[in-house]
């Protein structure tokens, strides 16, 4: 497995699994990188700017990859603004855009989302959009410069797993670039399910912060992710296949 | 209940005093507080028509234990079921209440509690308002903080390591006009990463202009959504009228802030029909600026020890943790906020279960946070304050017990842009 690397824009990961740090202490974010094995964390601009001793951005764990967000933005003026505030803040070049309009369910606005690829995209960001699963989107945002699709499997938060299951299939076979499933994933399960059908990797933030024991959570992820990868690789459901193709041909009567 | 309210104090003259006993005694020598005065923007009365219509049929002695387990089962809270979980039905499932509370905020929020401070600039009023400290007829020390006093209190609460300030003023256009405020907000923009206001409600065109000046974040304490009870309590001046203090969220709103916070003083009217009130208020605004953020505040009038008669307006601990829960449920998204007038254990308590936001190192006095936080400066500067707070905690000493409590304290979760 060692050569099956997560590859965004020429930057190679041999983690599949990228961990939200919005909700719980720099302690925990450092304990949930070393069992998880993650390479890349994201962090909140907004919640970056601040003072206090324990800014992530002081503390980034060693071999880790920070991916800014640019959450509070409500269209894609706001997340040009503050993805240019993370560059100057030293975050690097990654960026996930999030654009909400919606403060209830904090779905993410595609429409925003595609303009304000384009702009980062030409600016050099790798840019990495949160969307909401829709094939054509998907597309404006590749076409537009998009470094990988992140779409949501469901609502942020509730832990609900796979909602958007059949939509985020079809980004999985027709999207060139990384499909990662963002949000809504609440179980080491649901992880492993979405990685079975393709998926380049998960994002989990929730799911961790309301576990008993974080850490442990994050190896359970860690885990489930790499399962799910292997399942994958391995062919998940040829197996029946062949097994079929083991009995004698429904073809064998043909003479010629 | 009003009259336990009324005092005279000292300083006032004869004709002064004579108008304050003519306000409190014949309602026919005030002015309608439902009618706007002039120079008051009207804006679509549609959310205001839809919140006294929901209150006024809002009956919860119909609500039986069968529709809160209903409404517990429920995977989304519909208005019916806030119903349910804010009656008296649902008094005996507050353990439950709880734990669906806890889950919702973890979804929300994790495990993080945002803190911040008040900083009062002034407590001059022109309303007369029977139940506040600040009311234009009490005899108070009266001060407003110039630019570099400001400044002043700005630098030792930043120096105290507070990135979120909450600015008030007392409800006096006259002595804090806008552009006094929006000079507050610029400075403010100086010292700390997010500006909120808690100022008498202006217009539309005023909004914007403070938005400008640094402030993202309106408070507006409904005080009752009660308009009879609210009429009885606030005799004299701009606050009298309630539906332009109703709309201020949303003349806010629309003059481009970013987020907005409701209130009702829980104990001055029905204390169940304002709870829900509050709630149909944020769901309606909710609806039509998607974008907004929320937040509630869950202020009360504390029963009075001792209080041999029970008064169905008392609201008591279990009260106030039924309606918390209940906000919770309904409105996941919404910050929640515990004023320091609460202990520190119904504090602590309140912030594992639903609570997303408390004030640390408070001061409702004027001019006084040298002397409270170093305890350095004389009394003789300082203005008079609006009310006893109970959690006297230093921002320091809620960092640590959150901390110690396994929450994640948060200093800033803002950019403005």
């Amino acid at each position: 497995m060692n050569k099956d690397k997560l590859v965004i824009q020429g930057h190679e990961f041999d983690s599949r699994f990228i961990l939200g740090s919005g909700k719980y202490s720099m302690d925990l974010i450092n304990a949930a990188v070393r069992d998880a094995g993650a390479q890349i964390i994201t962090v909140a601009v907004r919640r970056a700017n601040t003072k206090k001793e324990e800014n992530i951005l002081d503390h980034i764990p060693e071999g880790v990859t920070l991916l800014p967000n640019t959450s509070g933005a409500r269209d894609a003026d706001e997340a040009v603004r503050i993805a240019r505030l993370a560059r100057e803040l030293g975050c690097g070049d990654f960026v996930k855009i999030e654009i909400m309009r919606d403060s209830k369910y904090l779905l993410p606005d595609n429409k925003e989302t595609v303009k304000a690829t384009e702009i980062l995209a030409n600016e050099g960001f790798v840019v990495m959009p949160y969307m909401f699963p829709d094939l054509n989107d998907a597309r404006d945002m590749v076409n537009a410069g998009a470094a990988t699709v992140m779409p949501l499997a469901s609502p942020i938060g509730s832990n609900k797993g796979l909602a958007t299951k059949e939509f985020i299939q079809i980004l999985i076979d027709e999207i060139d670039v990384p499909v990662i499933v963002d949000a809504g994933i609440g179980r080491p399960s649901q992880a492993c399910e979405a990685m079975e059908m393709g998926a380049d990797a998960i994002m989990a933030n929730t799911a961790l912060a309301t576990a008993g024991d974080l850490p442990a959570m994050a190896g359970a992820f860690k885990l489930a992710i790499e399962a799910g990868r292997k399942a994958y690789i391995a062919g998940l459901g040829r197996v029946l296949t062949r097994g079929a193709q083991a009995s004698d041909p429904l073809t064998g009567f043909l003479r010629d | 209940m009003e009259n336990e309210f009324l005092m005279d104090t000292g300083n006032l003259s004869e004709q002064a005093l004579a108008k304050k006993h003519r306000l409190e005694n014949d309602p026919s020598s005030r002015t309608d507080h439902m009618e706007y005065m002039e120079d008051m923007d009207r804006i679509d009365p549609g959310i205001r028509e839809a919140v006294l219509f929901e209150m006024k049929n809002y009956d919860y002695d119909k609500y039986t234990a069968r529709d809160v387990m209903t409404a517990l089962r429920r995977d989304k809270c519909g208005v019916e079921d806030f119903k349910a979980l804010l009656s008296p039905a649902a008094e005996p499932f507050l353990e439950q209440m709880a734990h669906k509370a806890q889950i919702e905020t973890g979804r929300h929020f994790g495990n993080t509690v945002y803190i911040f401070t008040p900083l009062y600039i002034a407590n001059y009023c022109n309303n007369y308002c029977i139940y506040c400290g600040f009311n234009c007829y009490n005899n108070i020390r009266r001060l407003k903080l110039d630019h570099s006093q400001i400044e002043h209190e700005m630098k030792v609460i930043a120096d105290s390591g507070i990135e979120e300030i909450l600015i008030l003023t007392g409800e006096s256009s006259s002595e804090s006009p806008v552009e006094y405020i929006g000079d507050a907000c610029r400075l403010a923009r100086k010292y700390f990463r997010n500006v909120g206001l808690e100022i008498y409600p202006v217009n539309v065109k005023e909004y914007k202009y403070l938005h400008e000046c640094g402030a993202d974040y309106i408070t507006v304490f409904q005080e009752t959504y009660d308009t009879d009870k609210y009429e009885k309590l606030h005799l004299l001046g701009h606050k009298r009228v309630w539906p332009y203090r109703f709309e201020a969220q949303e003349r806010a709103l629309m003059g481009g802030m970013r987020g907005v916070g409701f209130s009702a003083l829980l104990g001055l009217a029905d204390f169940r029909k304002d709870a829900f009130a509050t709630g149909m208020h944020v769901y309606h605004i909710q609806r039509k600026y998607p974008y907004a953020e929320m937040s509630i505040s869950c202020p009360r009038l504390r029963p009075i020890v001792n209080n041999e008669r029970i008064s169905p307006l008392d609201v008591h601990e279990k009260q106030l943790c039924q309606i918390i829960c209940a906000y919770r449920i309904f409105l996941p998204f919404a910050q929640i906020v515990v004023s320091s007038r609460e202990n520190a254990g119904f504090r602590n308590g309140i912030t594992k279960i639903a609570c997303t936001k408390v004030s640390a190192g408070v001061s409702t006095g004027i001019g006084d946070h040298e002397s409270k936080y170093t305890g350095t400066c004389s009394e003789e500067s300082e203005g008079d304050e609006q009310f006893e707070i109970a959690d006297a905690r230093s921002f320091d000493s809620m960092y640590a017990d959150l901390s110690d409590e396994g929450l994640q304290p948060v200093l800033n979760d803002y950019i403005y842009v």
